[in-house]
């Protein structure tokens, strides 16, 4: 029934000093479609690949905008990160309420790393299965913040989670010192050509299934629209692909998932 | 550790046959897969260095740190699980706080040490909650108690210490440790040694990528806990690496 | 069995109406059992006036920062009771905060702030607060206070640097907070303001003349403002840092005060 004896609950740890249950949590957030942030000297870029349950569904939302100068993305359950999202929300709210000022990003994210704790380490509480990506620009400049369900989070220069984002990280990794002195149009596009390494052969980035959110100097937090997305695809069109099919974990596109993978697809993204 | 998988072994509140809490054990097994980080106490401050592992390229030079200010006057380096430590530095800050509004006057470091070793403690009774992942090392310089440093272990226990490592390398840390003559070191050497011997504690087939985290308190601080000047840190650092490759360079000449 | 309500004394069906399963309550009989014979209002006192207190504050922006000034008298009634209470502090490296009125009601705000500087030294992440910030979070604190009834009867006067630019701002017990370019809090602001006013009118002041300008304001204010006293304090903010001077005393002279006649 379990895989050890030591994976049932979060308050235990195994004899190599590991907790199972957390790490499991760690896989929720592979289950969710990618995700890739980066920034040059000045803007933070959110890029997502959205999902749709059905023929018939609309695109499930990936990024979710925090306030004016901070928005996040999420690989893993939807609901835990609207959850956190709800609270960051409301942690900005009151900062600017009490200091007429927009919160520090890494002070948030802080605070949204003790919430997490707290979760990982009661019995009557599970980890929360979802990592985020959050972009964030302050007096500091632009962030970029990684957070997991093991309620650790990176200050990033760049970074890709999510199902199949391995080959994101990949192509980050290997621009990285590029980004820092790119335009806002060639971020994006960096960013494009990263998330589309994580996509199966068939399926190409469109104006449906991506999701770009921007913020920056004077810039606040803005959510792509059609226009604009199509703006910023047509930089990446039609160039041949680099980093070679993905395959391995993912079911082919063309199929159609098994009903009782769609359940559980619902509450991923 | 015969008892391993009997079933004594699954929660802190139970004793195995042989009287051992083996949560508490296996606990601190997570701070022992975590980078070194040790303490030095000597003459006029104490000084913390970190064997900070980078297991990403994409991540921020300098950033995730694992030395942390817990008041004006006390520093806290952790090594284990930095989610976990983090709750504990939180922890430490709000009895410094509390201590302040209180008394007026900075907590001592034996008084602070003795909270949060308390706090610590009560999360290896019950089994709705697991121990810390997480060793802590605090250290403070005064007028009146000079310089103080105090490890904290997962199963609350914690020791005032003159030289103290944790994670990884601690046995190799603490043999180099145990040949300084810490009460007669200053600080300004200290960091030196200190550098030095993280840097001969690394194991660089295992963990590739490191960054080095060095911060003091002491009198020439004026009893305030910083990270160590950029310009110290990496002469001290500098002189690490000289000091490492001298070593394999006469380790060649031996062969 | 919290969720069965309170099943031996209900609450009644109306405002001194009988309670279920109760005999009638009858007005102004003690021996009632029951929530309704219960005090109907529990009385509470709340801080009504200041004890010890103190007098103005003067403050004034000048084109590279800003100045305040206030004097060290703790008054205890028309008592001069203290004579060293400093209520000019540096909050960080570019704020400063003056405050006048009940001297342990700033005292107690002074060591939070204090604590709140501590807190942000611990993130070590580098950001300062900013002026406009205190400023807010005061006014939310002491509007907070009034707001129970309770207030922390203060004048507040935050100065610093806000983005490279000078920033003056104050909030008094009620909350009501405003920036100026010059601000005068007690008997200050009948008997200071027009001064200032009068100065900054004729152009933008520097660090000297506004420094002048502000001695200008405590003398006069000491020779009429029977709270007040010669030794004061005298801070300085700009973008270089604060700097708030040891307490002086002013030079005074009377010899004209038997010019004043008294009928």
């Amino acid at each position: 029934m379990f895989r050890n004896q030591y994976d049932s609950d979060v308050t235990v740890w195994s004899p190599q000093g590991r907790l199972h249950q957390v790490e499991y949590a760690m896989e929720a957030v592979k289950l969710g479609s990618a995700t890739v942030a980066l920034k040059n000297k000045q803007f933070a870029v959110l890029i997502a690949l959205k999902r749709a349950v059905s023929e018939l569904s609309a695109y499930q939302k990936k990024i979710i905008p925090i306030d004016d100068h901070i928005g996040i993305s999420m690989s893993g359950l939807t609901a835990d990160a609207r959850m956190l999202s709800r609270y960051m929300r409301t942690e900005c709210l009151n900062y600017r309420y009490a200091h007429d000022a927009p919160m520090p990003v890494g002070r948030l994210i802080g605070m949204v790393g003790n919430k997490m704790q707290i979760c990982t380490q009661r019995y009557d509480k599970r980890p929360l299965g979802v990592g985020l990506l959050v972009a964030g620009y302050d007096d500091q400049g632009p962030h970029i913040y990684q957070t997991c369900p093991s309620a650790n989070f990176f200050d990033c220069r760049a970074m890709a989670i999510g199902a199949r984002s391995q080959s994101a990280r990949t192509y980050l990794e290997k621009h990285l010192t590029s980004f820092h002195d790119c335009d806002l149009q060639d971020l994006v596009a960096h960013g494009l050509r990263a998330l589309r390494d994580t996509l199966p052969n068939e399926v190409d980035l469109n104006t449906k299934n991506v999701s770009i959110a921007i913020v920056g100097p004077k810039t606040p937090l803005r959510v792509a629209d059609e226009a604009e997305l199509s703006r910023f695809l047509a930089l990446v069109e039609g160039e041949e692909r680099r980093g070679g099919t993905a395959t391995g974990d993912a079911a082919p596109s063309g199929e159609e998932p098994q009903p009782q993978v769609r359940i559980v697809i619902i509450n991923i993204n | 550790m015969s008892s391993i998988g009997t079933g004594y072994d699954l929660s802190a509140s139970q004793f195995s046959p042989d009287g051992r809490v083996f949560q508490v054990e296996y606990a601190a097994k997570a701070v022992e897969n975590s980078g070194t980080v040790i303490g030095l106490r000597g003459k006029d401050g104490v000084v913390f260095a970190v064997e900070k592992l980078v297991t990403s390229k994409l991540y921020e030079p300098g950033a995730n740190k694992r030395i942390f200010h817990v008041d004006e006057h006390v520093g806290m380096a952790v090594s284990g699980l930095i989610s976990d430590a983090r709750q504990i530095v939180e922890t430490a800050r709000t009895e410094a706080s509390n201590y302040r509004s209180q008394y007026g006057i900075p907590v001592p470091l034996k008084y602070l040490n003795e909270r949060v070793s308390m706090y610590m403690h009560a999360y290896t009774l019950y089994s709705a909650v697991r121990p810390y992942g997480c060793a802590a090392i605090m250290g403070s310089w005064s007028e009146h108690d000079g310089p103080q440093m105090f490890m904290l272990e997962p199963s609350g226990v914690s020791f005032s210490y003159f030289g103290c490592a944790v994670g990884k390398a601690k046995q190799a840390a603490k043999t180099e440790i145990e040949k300084l003559k810490l009460a007669d070191i200053p600080v300004k050497d200290l960091v030196k040694e200190a550098a030095r011997i993280i840097y001969l504690v690394h194991d660089e087939l295992k963990d590739k990528q490191f960054e080095l985290e060095l911060s003091w308190v002491s009198k020439d601080t004026k009893g305030r806990h910083q990270l160590v000047p950029k310009e110290i840190a990496s002469e001290a650092e500098n002189q690490a690496k000289q000091a490492l490759a001298d070593i394999e360079d006469s380790d060649e000449g031996d062969m | 069995m919290a969720f069965m309500g309170d099943t031996l004394s209900p609450a009644p069906l109306w405002h001194n109406g009988p309670t279920p399963g109760a005999f009638y309550n009858f007005p102004a009989n003690s021996s009632n059992l029951g929530p309704a014979s219960r005090p109907l209002q529990d009385f509470r006192a709340h801080s009504a006036s200041p004890i010890t207190t103190t007098t103005s504050v003067i403050a004034v922006k000048f084109d590279k920062g800003c100045v305040i000034a206030a004097d060290t008298l703790g008054s205890y009634g028309s008592l001069a009771r203290f004579r060293d209470c400093p209520r000019v502090m540096k909050v960080n490296d570019l704020i400063m905060l003056g405050s006048g009125g009940d001297y342990a009601d700033f005292q107690y705000l002074r060591d939070i702030i204090e604590q709140k500087i501590i807190d942000e030294q611990c993130l070590g992440d580098g950001l300062n607060l900013k002026p406009r910030s205190l400023h807010c979070w005061l006014t939310r604190v002491l509007y907070n206070k009034r707001s129970k009834m309770d207030p922390l009867w203060n004048n507040y006067v935050v100065a610093g640097i806000q983005d490279g630019e000078p920033f003056l701002g104050a909030v008094d017990k009620l909350g009501t907070a405003y920036e100026d370019a010059a601000i005068a809090t007690g008997l200050g602001a009948y008997m200071a303001t027009p001064l200032i006013r009068d100065a900054t009118e004729k152009g933008p002041l520097d660090e000297e003349s506004a420094k002048a300008l502000v001695r200008k304001c405590m003398e006069v204010l000491f020779y009429r403002d029977a709270r007040s006293f010669p030794r004061y304090q005298l801070g300085v903010v700009t973008a270089a840092g604060v700097t708030i001077d040891d307490t002086v005393e002013l030079k005074h002279d009377w010899s004209l005060a038997h010019m004043i006649k008294m009928k």
